[in-house]
């Protein structure tokens, strides 16, 4: 489906892709992970043809660069960084439809499962939305869409523990009709997204293996943890989980989404001394 | 088509909401009120009175503040968004390059020229209320000169915008050529063509390539096309053209000038990395 033949990109002398070859598959997902300068998002913007390049880059045998409209039209692109747009965020919806040939009540219905009412910020600017509210939205026209390819930069990282519930089961919902390639710089953000990882490194592919995880992206768990003594700051963690707690506080119980699990352990790590007893229970499908 | 004037259309919402236009809207919105405020039009100078000595004072102060209004505000708003990533997302969409370029011209185009024709009508029809001689003709004349002049320095500032890489050095070679069109004006050219240091010909070949000087040559030779008035290439240039043939040119050229500068512009930005 995406093919990458010896793909070379030179900034200034400096080489940021050194000979990527690359295939990658129907229905697979790709953890796209590297260090910074690692060349991740200079492949992203290859595919996405905006940049020129040596060697090849495919999507169906078509050239980005050449068929623009065609091979973008399949593509739904998340950025990391939110472009400042000063337009409202219903013209911003409904330049995306137009072009896609989306309808603005799809993606519309997309942000509203991720809590983001179009309705209610429809004349905001969207420049003026707080981080979350723009990556919501940013994902709502991506997903909006019939994209057969889903591209997405940290796509994430902004969202609170509840949104990322959803947009994990928004993705569950496409995982028979779209390869997705998600890029960050930590495995752990995206390990239960993906069957698949690449690591760059330099401008190289360094690893690409196979990922066997049975995590599946609709997964709750049920989780309950014992403190030995009450801590604000674990509280207010545990809050931002949507966990309630016992009359003392020192039992705190609550839902975990099952791609989540890793950077749930991530936050109960940092107070690993006060947890007297911890367990994560996966809930039956 | 559709692709086009989608760009267009969010281009002109994008414009709308920018800061650079309300001071825009807001200059040239301004002039008109002081011109009026100070009674230009009750005042008589080398034969100019009512409104048409209005209008060339307008359309004076207007080939002064324009170009470099249009020059600054387009490389900075089209590489500024090459740098914050605003390229990087839109071009994203599945839009042609070429409806996005000439898209994001078409809206630039309607937002800069529309404040600068707007003030000029309601000079005009402010005129007509207080019952003071309309020119008509060069109302007309000097709409098509606004428009060839915004045109003009739009596509000089979209080439700009596509050779500059960083929005600093777009707004200094912006700058740069504006600073480069005002050495060349009639009258600077005429201290050098004192000192003997360049032939008539060359003077005259150099205030006819540039735009400025075109547009100031057309915008007095409707009224007194005296050496005084004109400057010395300038009232040359008048004989050997005419009244009516430089007319034309002070719109063609400038015209083309604009088009040939965005067109290469397309393709450079065609060619190169779009965010």
């Amino acid at each position: 489906m995406i093919q990458f033949r010896q793909l070379a990109k030179t900034f200034r002398r400096v080489r940021v892709l050194d000979g990527i070859d690359l295939d990658i598959g129907p229905g697979e997902r790709v953890a796209l992970i590297g260090s910074n300068g690692a060349g991740k998002t200079t492949l992203i913007r290859c595919l996405l043809g905006e940049y020129t390049h040596d060697g090849t880059v495919t999507l169906d045998g078509l050239d980005p660069r050449r068929n623009r409209t065609a091979v973008l039209g399949k593509i739904g692109f998340v950025p990391q960084l939110p472009p400042p747009l000063k337009m409202p965020v219903g013209q911003l919806i409904d330049f995306a439809a137009a072009l896609c040939g989306a309808a603005p009540r799809r993606i519309a219905d997309v942000a509203r499962r991720l809590g983001l009412d179009i309705d209610a910020i429809a004349t905001r600017q969207f420049v003026r939305l707080s981080g979350g509210m723009k990556q919501k939205l940013l994902i709502a026209i991506a997903l909006g869409r019939d994209a057969r390819v889903l591209v997405m930069d940290e796509p994430a990282a902004n969202l609170d523990p509840e949104a990322r519930k959803i947009f994990f089961d928004l993705l569950a919902e496409r995982l028979t009709d779209a390869t997705m390639m998600i890029s960050s710089h930590r495995l752990d953000e995206v390990s239960a997204l993906v069957n698949r990882v690449i690591e760059m490194d330099m401008g190289k592919i360094a690893l690409d293996d196979k990922v066997a995880d049975g995590v599946t992206l609709t997964s709750r768990l049920d989780c309950r943890i014992v403190l030995k003594r009450f801590e604000p700051a674990f509280a207010k963690a545990l809050a931002g989980w949507h966990f309630t707690s016992s009359d003392d506080q020192l039992v705190w119980q609550g839902e975990v989404a099952g791609p989540d699990r890793l950077r749930f352990l991530g936050v109960v790590s940092r107070y690993t001394a006060l947890v007297a007893d911890l367990s994560l229970a996966e809930r039956p499908q | 088509m559709k692709q086009l004037w989608l760009t267009a259309k969010l281009d002109i919402v994008e414009s709308l909401r920018a800061r650079w236009f309300q001071i825009y809207t807001l200059v040239f919105g301004g002039i008109v009120a002081l011109l009026f405020v100070f009674g230009l039009t009750e005042s008589r100078v080398l034969g100019f009175i009512g409104l048409s000595r209005l209008l060339v004072t307008y359309i004076q102060l207007t080939m002064a503040i324009l170009p470099i209004f249009v020059l600054i505000t387009t490389v900075r708003s089209v590489a500024g968004d090459r740098e914050a990533g605003v390229f990087e997302y839109l071009l994203s969409l599945p839009v042609s390059l070429a409806a996005w370029f000439w898209g994001k011209i078409i809206g630039r185009y309607i937002i800069i020229f529309t404040p600068v024709f707007l003030a000029m009508l309601g000079a005009t029809l402010w005129a007509s209320w207080q019952d003071i001689e309309v020119p008509w003709g060069m109302f007309g004349y000097y709409t098509a000169l606004l428009a060839v002049m915004a045109l003009c320095f739009l596509g000089i500032g979209m080439l700009l915008s596509a050779i500059a890489r960083s929005t600093d050095v777009a707004q200094g070679a912006a700058f740069m050529v504006w600073l480069t069109l005002l050495l060349f004006l009639d009258l600077i050219l005429l201290g050098v063509m004192i000192q003997g240091k360049v032939s008539p010909e060359v003077a005259i070949t150099l205030a006819l390539a540039n735009p400025l000087q075109v547009f100031r040559t057309a915008a007095l030779a409707l009224f007194d096309p005296q050496l005084i008035v004109l400057g010395p290439s300038a009232y040359v240039i008048l004989d050997l053209f005419g009244v009516s043939g430089y007319k034309i040119f002070a719109l063609i050229y400038p015209a083309a000038l604009g088009l040939l500068s965005a067109t290469i512009g397309y393709v450079l930005f065609r060619r190169g990395d779009l965010p």
